[in-house]
């Protein structure tokens, strides 16, 4: 368990992101011999299914069930759609992958295309990686002149033909539904389940949805092996993945960790520990909707399964710590205006439910609160979780029930003291502007 | 499946187990046995939103509630609406409907209507916990369109009026903008709410946000009555609801009728009507209906009584229809309702023989027509009047008729519910010269027009709100419309009128009520045999081919 170099060390290789240089260090030789040897798509899929590479934009689902699920037999058409929509905050693992190894993801994207036979991929990037954009149209140019991608791909019969499209910037456009409406050239809502994308996604089509750093993942499998990379991991919970760490430690950044790696490792080893010396306050595991941790609780394995038992999630694997002088209260407070400002307003609880958290909360963090506001916004937080269309409502409530569960005696203290950090909300007049 | 069977399968609801058709939505078929699922989005003619969450029930064997109107029934499935889990839910939910809703209820024109206060008295939480400010939002009270005002601050979001203008009237004028609780309905740039059929999204709102514009705080829903009956407007005949107004006659300006709702028919309208005939009542309570029979001396009118009034018609009548130069024409109209053409038809020939029919199917109105509702032929009765054999080709047609007074040879005319100068087009054309050489003209109608101002007697007629009729659609469906309040002054129902006058020519019509009439038109119309206003039913029935 620990560091390891599977995605890191092209991150490494300086200019990677040139075709050249990622040829020189192995690129495309995966897909090379899927369309020499003429793999089958479920032989690609068996491969994925023994490497137990599970979805890492947050879900934590297998990838080869998820890629199994697209009906083989379907009529084209059948999309691929890469998820960069990128923007839980604490997390920022995808635009490393596509900035500085752009085309892993490509050749990841054109395997998985194969697989489900998918003929048109399209990569739903968040708007505002604008840099990484360009990145990847460069990279892209790159591929399709020299035929990794585009009509009949490195001289085969068979043709994956890649868009990228620039999202609007909605948070909720990186819900794999939500992101379909999107790309459809509508508002994006999610959209009621059944009907599973793999079955009827994109344009009523099969769609296969995955994320930047799982289809980046693919061509590592087939480089090292599915046993192999199985064995980085732990059981169910296949290789490693990259751990974005960020928040008051001393060396904050991308760290690429075999899942199974303990929470405590990447925080004190990798990421140098927190920074001045100070004692750790919180951490919250994968993204800001996770359930925060304690300090008590970072010996656990970083594996989806381990932080399900705590009750909490692995998530997007974007890790937030956070220093004894941390006022959590502020914290919880600006998480419900993030996501009550980006709830997409589509179901009453969600739509509702989190701007009204957000308001008592600005309550309770200028000290006018009560107890009371504490126990509502906790049960609140109970009837948006699990009633919502999408997971947006849980993410909205899951950090309000955690922080307040966990860290209660220092909400009520912030109740007591009545305190007001100085200049450091502006007036509420200005602040109801904001949202 | 085969031969088009449909598959059945167990489902317990509340503890019973039912039988239920396999696709059918848990609310659908919950709602089939009796037990109501709260709910807002859903609505039978439009797509599933699953957005408002109010219709969640708790299914063994799934962790999640579920939304009834999304989820369909399945073998073995044990579904649950009344649980504590589900109560506590459903709560929660209108709490958070009720988050940024207004109270607004003693100024609200829903109110007495809305979904809101009608679950919240059901399932609400009655101690409020909210005690932060509303998001404000901007458009209140704001025409939108023509006919329709919106208040973005009490909606709810179903979306509804959304899915309506995109999915029925197909015509998107409707967008959900913002995100979040900013999140509003509004119209698209530069676009209103004025499609054929757009006052369906003001019954489909189950709040206050979309109101009428030509009814709302004109009575409160309590003091309205409701009379079921079929739009006069066009031949679909569609089913609606007269909302009417007696018990406080100070209220709505002074009119009787409030508005026209549609009523559910699967087979003929399903649950919409089209704005023209929506708004089509306006005449009922015009300061113009003709309130008492008037006869023109000397180019002035003056009121006469009934028994007055059909004598000079009988003995006209009578006149021209025994003259040897000169006819007795009857104009009909298939605006009548079915009762009404019978007994017209069977007083002629009984009383009037050698009088000469002429049918007209002409309007005033503009003959609209689309794939959805509306028909070009605006007359609620065509089907019936020709079944009656009125029409067919010993009938004059309008032209006909013209020439025939043109030249002289129509001694007196009785016209019904047409006012000749003001249909549209040609046919409205000629008729002052016409009509001067009709020595007698009779005008049997409801509104003064340019005709009955020149008629030498007028007849004052009920409306089809005011009288007991049954007329059949362009698909042969007959189809009741029930009398909703007394005709205006004097005014009499049409069938009333004219089994008087065949009284009055000497002939004996002891119908005593239009009931009884249809019932003789039945005996008496192969179409119609066997009929009766029990049998035909509130969604009407097709007549024989």
């Amino acid at each position: 368990m620990g560091q390891v170099k599977l995605i890191t060390k092209y991150f490494e290789t300086p200019g990677c992101e040139k075709l050249p240089v990622f040829e020189s260090v192995g690129g495309y030789s995966r897909l090379r011999r899927i369309v020499e040897e003429e793999w089958t798509g479920e032989k690609i899929i068996a491969t994925l299914k023994a490497s137990s590479l599970r979805g890492l934009g947050g879900a934590g689902f297998p990838t080869g069930m998820k890629w199994g699920f697209v009906p083989k037999d379907a009529e084209p058409p059948k999309y691929l759609v890469v998820n960069a929509d990128e923007s839980e905050p604490g997390t920022f693992k995808d635009r490393h992958i596509i900035m500085r190894a752009p085309h892993l993801l490509i050749e990841g994207l054109t395997i998985a295309a194969l697989a489900v036979g998918a003929h048109e991929v399209f990569v739903y990037i968040r708007g505002e990686y604008w840099e990484p954009y360009r990145v990847l149209k460069n990279a892209l140019d790159e591929a399709r002149k020299a035929g990794y991608v585009g009509d009949r791909i490195m001289g085969s019969g068979r043709s994956v033909h890649v868009t990228v499209h620039r999202g609007a910037g909605a948070y909720i456009c990186g819900e794999e539904t939500a992101l379909l409406t999107s790309l459809e050239g509508y508002k994006g809502w999610p959209k009621l389940k059944p009907p599973f994308p793999a079955v009827k996604g994109l344009f009523r089509r099969p769609t296969l949805v995955n994320n930047v750093e799982t289809l980046s993942y693919v061509p590592v499998v087939l480089d090292i092996g599915p046993e192999e990379f199985a064995k980085v991991g732990i059981e169910r919970n296949g290789g490693a993945r990259l751990f974005g760490v960020s928040g008051h430690v001393n060396r904050p950044g991308i760290y690429e960790c075999a899942l199974g790696t303990p929470m405590r490792e990447v925080i004190y080893d990798l990421a140098g520990g927190i920074r001045g010396g100070k004692k750790l306050k919180a951490v919250i595991p994968g993204g800001s909707s996770c359930p925060v941790l304690t300090p008590a609780e970072i010996d656990v394995s970083l594996d989806f399964d381990s932080l399900a038992k705590l009750g909490s999630m692995l998530g997007s694997g974007g890790m937030i710590v956070m220093d004894e002088d941390t006022d959590l209260v502020k914290v919880l407070y600006r998480i419900c205006k993030f996501y009550s400002n980006e709830s997409c307003g589509q179901c009453t609880p969600c739509r509702e439910g989190t701007g009204w958290m957000t308001r008592i909360m600005e309550r309770v963090y200028r000290g006018n609160g009560t107890s009371q506001d504490l126990d509502n916004l906790v049960d609140i937080a109970e009837m948006i979780g699990g009633n919502t269309i999408c997971p947006l409502g849980d993410a909205a409530s899951l950090p309000v029930m955690s922080f307040i569960r966990k860290f209660r005696p220092e909400f009520e203290a912030r109740l007591s003291r009545k305190y007001v950090p100085s200049g450091e909300i502006a007036s509420p007049g200005a602040e109801g502007a904001t949202r | 499946m085969s031969g088009g069977e449909t598959k059945m399968v167990k489902t317990t609801i509340d503890g019973r187990e039912y039988e239920f058709a396999e696709g059918a939505t848990i609310l659908e078929a919950a709602r089939s046995v009796g037990i109501m699922i709260p709910h807002y989005c859903y609505h039978p003619g439009l797509s599933i939103a699953g957005a408002c969450r109010m219709c969640l029930v708790e299914i063994e064997k799934i962790p999640k509630l579920q939304i009834s109107c999304y989820m369909t029934v399945g073998e073995g499935m044990v579904v649950h609406t009344d649980t504590e889990r589900v109560k506590r839910a459903r709560k929660s939910i209108l709490e958070f409907h009720l988050v940024n809703h207004p109270t607004d209820c003693p100024v609200c024109d829903q109110a007495g209507e809305c979904g809101l206060q009608e679950y919240y008295m059901l399932h609400g939480l009655y101690t409020s916990r909210i005690r932060e400010n509303k998001v404000r939002k901007t458009k209140k009270a704001f025409p939108v369109g023509p006919n329709i005002m919106l208040d973005q601050e009490r909606c709810i979001l179903c979306s509804r009026c959304v899915r309506f203008c995109r999915e029925v009237s197909k015509s998107h004028e409707l967008g959900m903008f913002k995100r979040g609780d900013r999140e509003v309905i509004d119209t698209f740039s530069g676009r209103q709410v004025d499609n054929p059929y757009a006052g369906n999204v003001v019954d489909i709102c189950p709040v206050g946000a979309l109101t009428s514009r030509d009814s709302r705080f004109k009575t409160r829903s309590w003091y309205q009555q409701t009379a079921e009956s079929v739009c006069p407007r066009c031949s679909r005949g569609c089913n609606i609801f007269i909302h009417y107004n007696i018990k406080r006659p100070w209220k709505n300006e002074g009119r009787k009728v409030v508005r026209l709702k549609p009523r559910f028919n699967a087979e003929v309208n399903k649950w919409w009507i089209c704005d023209e005939g929506r708004f089509c009542f306006k005449y009922i309570d015009d300061p113009d209906r003709l309130s008492a029979p008037l006869r023109r001396v000397d180019g002035a009118s003056e009121t006469i009584d009934w028994p007055a009034a059909l004598a000079i018609a009988a003995e006209r009548m009578l006149a021209a229809a025994s003259a040897q130069e000169r006819d007795l024409a009857v104009l009909v109209s298939p605006q009548a309702s079915n009762e009404e053409l019978f007994l017209l038809k069977k007083v002629c020939d009984e009383r009037l023989p050698g009088w000469r029919a002429a049918f007209s199917a002409a309007t005033p109105f503009e003959p609209t027509e689309d794939d959805f509702l509306r028909r070009a032929d605006k007359n609620p009765n065509t089907f019936g009047a020709r079944a009656l054999g009125l029409g067919e080709d010993k009938s004059m047609d309008l032209a006909q008729l013209k020439r025939a007074a043109l030249e002289g040879r129509i001694g007196t005319l009785l016209v019904c519910y047409t006012d000749l100068t003001g249909l549209t087009g040609e046919a409205g054309q000629g008729w002052d010269a016409a009509l001067e050489k009709v020595d007698t003209l009779i005008y049997l109608g409801h509104n003064d027009c340019a005709t009955a101002q020149r008629a030498d007697l007028v007849l004052p007629a009920a409306t089809f709100a005011e009288r007991e009729g049954t007329v059949t659609n362009f698909e042969g469906r007959i189809q009741l419309q029930r009398r909703a309040f007394d005709p205006a002054g004097e005014s009499l129902p049409g069938w009333e009128i004219l089994r008087r006058l065949g009284e009055t020519l000497g002939g004996e019509y002891e119908f005593e009520g239009p009931e009884q009439v249809f019932q003789r038109l039945a005996e008496t119309v192969p179409q119609l045999a066997g009929l009766s206003y029990e049998s035909i039913g509130p969604a009407g029935c097709p007549v024989k081919k």
